[in-house]
């Protein structure tokens, strides 16, 4: 079958590949790229681990077809510390806990961080929902969500 | 029909591994030129944490910060055996063997040290900051560091130690039965509360308490970590998950993670942990099991507080909103 290039930002680095047409994004960025933060859990939509942002909106990279992608910008938790200093995500996910065997973290951390961006200050129930479509198996969630309320007072501290 | 609230309560006591045909777990430990020391184990640290605690148990062993242990779990093919992380065995296991190897490194060590510092190695002592001095003269002393270094290019010697840790195969004794099939027990207790719609069987945890005796808890936060997520997964256990919900009948049983039933953050009672430490007679520093335990006390606690509230028994899990209503329906006078 004949490749097709796609062409994107990721991290805010240039990237360009040739792939066959009806590959996953997620393959794409970890097979073909190299980025291997965003995880393959279910490959169906339902666990989340996945998750990277488009253009800002959180999606899921398991159904997203890597060739519409075509001059996004394109955001995973590899990208996020900067010169070896933790994202503040990050940190409160360590602080808090937050992770255990950490299969689910990446696609956490990006469901929070577009959360975070729309809503510095959120309540509990809308951190409950901007997490609501990523699955953890060990933590019980607790830690997670205090992780992103950490995550959100840190940011609002260092505004102010 | 109404919702109706109702409290249970239910006690465990959990082994700390098995035993089936003997249960080994060996360590091996050996310094770097520069004063590390390296854990081999081929125990599998899947999340749990048992990279942390075998350098905390091996630099308490040796006397050196945790910062100076590097524990490499990397291939089961060429470390020395372990059984597996299974059955809550990591910590106690693993923990044994590694304390074993690290005293046999440490006594290498304090031998050299005392060669270099011209003193018995009886009359040392590490103060745990990487530093071995002579007991009542502490203005003796000399570097972990510089004792590796003498070890590997003057001495000679190898700052190793090897650890094995097994728990012999247990029989059955013929008259009465009676064997041991595990080491020591851990212990939790689980209160819940539940409201159950009895119109639609319906079951809304709204509190889980638990109080946990887990021996030495040799990393507080990442023992309340595994305490915490695993109160949740009982309750996911007790209400929701199941790939055989009809079981032995393969009937509308899951085919892939889209048709397995977990909740997510939306779904969490309120829940409260209390740990008590009773330090285990052959554990490593005291330390039990704690890893698969902490997810049991919760099944029965809601099987019992379903049964407070509405009066019936659920004896098969997972105990889903048909069963509750089957259950009445079958308790209903007709």
């Amino acid at each position: 079958m004949a490749k097709v290039p796609v062409q994107f930002t990721l991290n805010g680095s240039e990237k360009a590949e040739f792939i066959e047409s009806g590959t996953t994004l997620l393959n794409a960025l970890r097979d073909k790229i190299g980025d291997t933060s965003p995880k393959g859990g279910c490959h169906q939509g339902t666990c989340g681990a996945c998750s990277v942002i488009i253009d800002g909106e959180l999606r899921l990279s398991c159904l997203t077809l890597a060739e519409t992608c075509n001059g996004a910008a394109i955001s995973t938790t590899s990208g996020l510390s900067e010169g070896g200093v933790l994202h503040p995500l990050q940190r409160a996910f360590l602080d808090t806990f937050a992770t255990q065997c950490g299969f689910c973290t990446p696609g956490m951390i990006m469901a929070a961080r577009v959360l975070l961006d729309h809503t510095p200050n959120p309540s509990r129930e809308e951190v409950v929902e901007a997490l609501s479509g990523n699955i953890c198996r060990c933590t019980g969630y607790e830690p997670i969500i205090q992780a992103v309320l950490l995550a959100a007072r840190s940011n609002s501290q260092n505004a102010a | 029909m109404a919702i109706r609230r109702g409290r249970g309560v239910a006690a465990i006591n959990y082994p700390t591994g098995m035993n089936l045909g003997g249960d080994p777990t060996q360590a091996l430990v050996h310094s770097t030129p520069t004063g590390n020391f390296m854990v081999t184990l081929s125990s599998v640290d899947l999340g749990q944490g048992m990279k942390q605690i075998m350098a905390q148990i091996c630099a308490e062993t040796i006397g050196v910060p945790t910062d100076r242990v590097v524990v490499d779990t990397a291939d089961t093919d060429t470390g020395p055996h372990c059984m597996g992380t299974f059955a809550s065995r990591g910590t106690h296991r693993a923990g044994n063997a590694v304390i074993q190897a690290a005293r046999e490194a440490r006594q290498v060590m304090l031998e050299v040290a005392a060669e270099e510092l011209e003193v018995n190695a009886s009359d040392l002592e590490t103060d745990g900051q990487g530093n071995i001095l002579v007991k009542g003269a502490p203005q003796r002393s000399i570097s972990v560091f510089d004792v590796a270094l003498s070890a590997h290019f003057k001495r000679g010697r190898s700052i190793s130690g090897r650890g094995m840790f097994l728990i012999p195969r247990s029989y059955p004794e013929k008259e009465t039965g009676a064997m041991k099939p595990s080491t020591c027990y851990a212990h939790a207790c689980t209160v819940a509360e539940v409201e159950v719609d009895d119109e639609t069987g319906e079951v809304t945890v709204l509190t889980v308490k638990n109080i946990f005796e887990i021996g030495r808890a040799l990393n507080p936060k990442m023992v309340e970590q595994q305490l915490v997520g695993g109160s949740w997964m009982g309750i996911s256990h007790a209400l929701y998950e199941t790939t055989e919900p009809y079981y032995p009948n393969r009937d509308h049983g899951g085919t892939d993670f889209n048709q397995y039933l977990m909740p997510g953050p939306g779904d969490l009672a309120e829940t409260e942990i209390i740990v008590l430490e009773r330090p285990s007679a052959d554990g490593p520093y005291g330390a039990k099991g704690p890893g698969e335990m902490c997810a049991n006390p919760q099944i029965p606690a809601v099987a019992n507080a379903v049964f407070d509230a509405v009066g019936v028994r659920i004896d098969t899990l997972p105990i889903t909103p048909e069963r509750i209503l089957r259950a009445l329906k079958a308790q209903a006078p007709n």
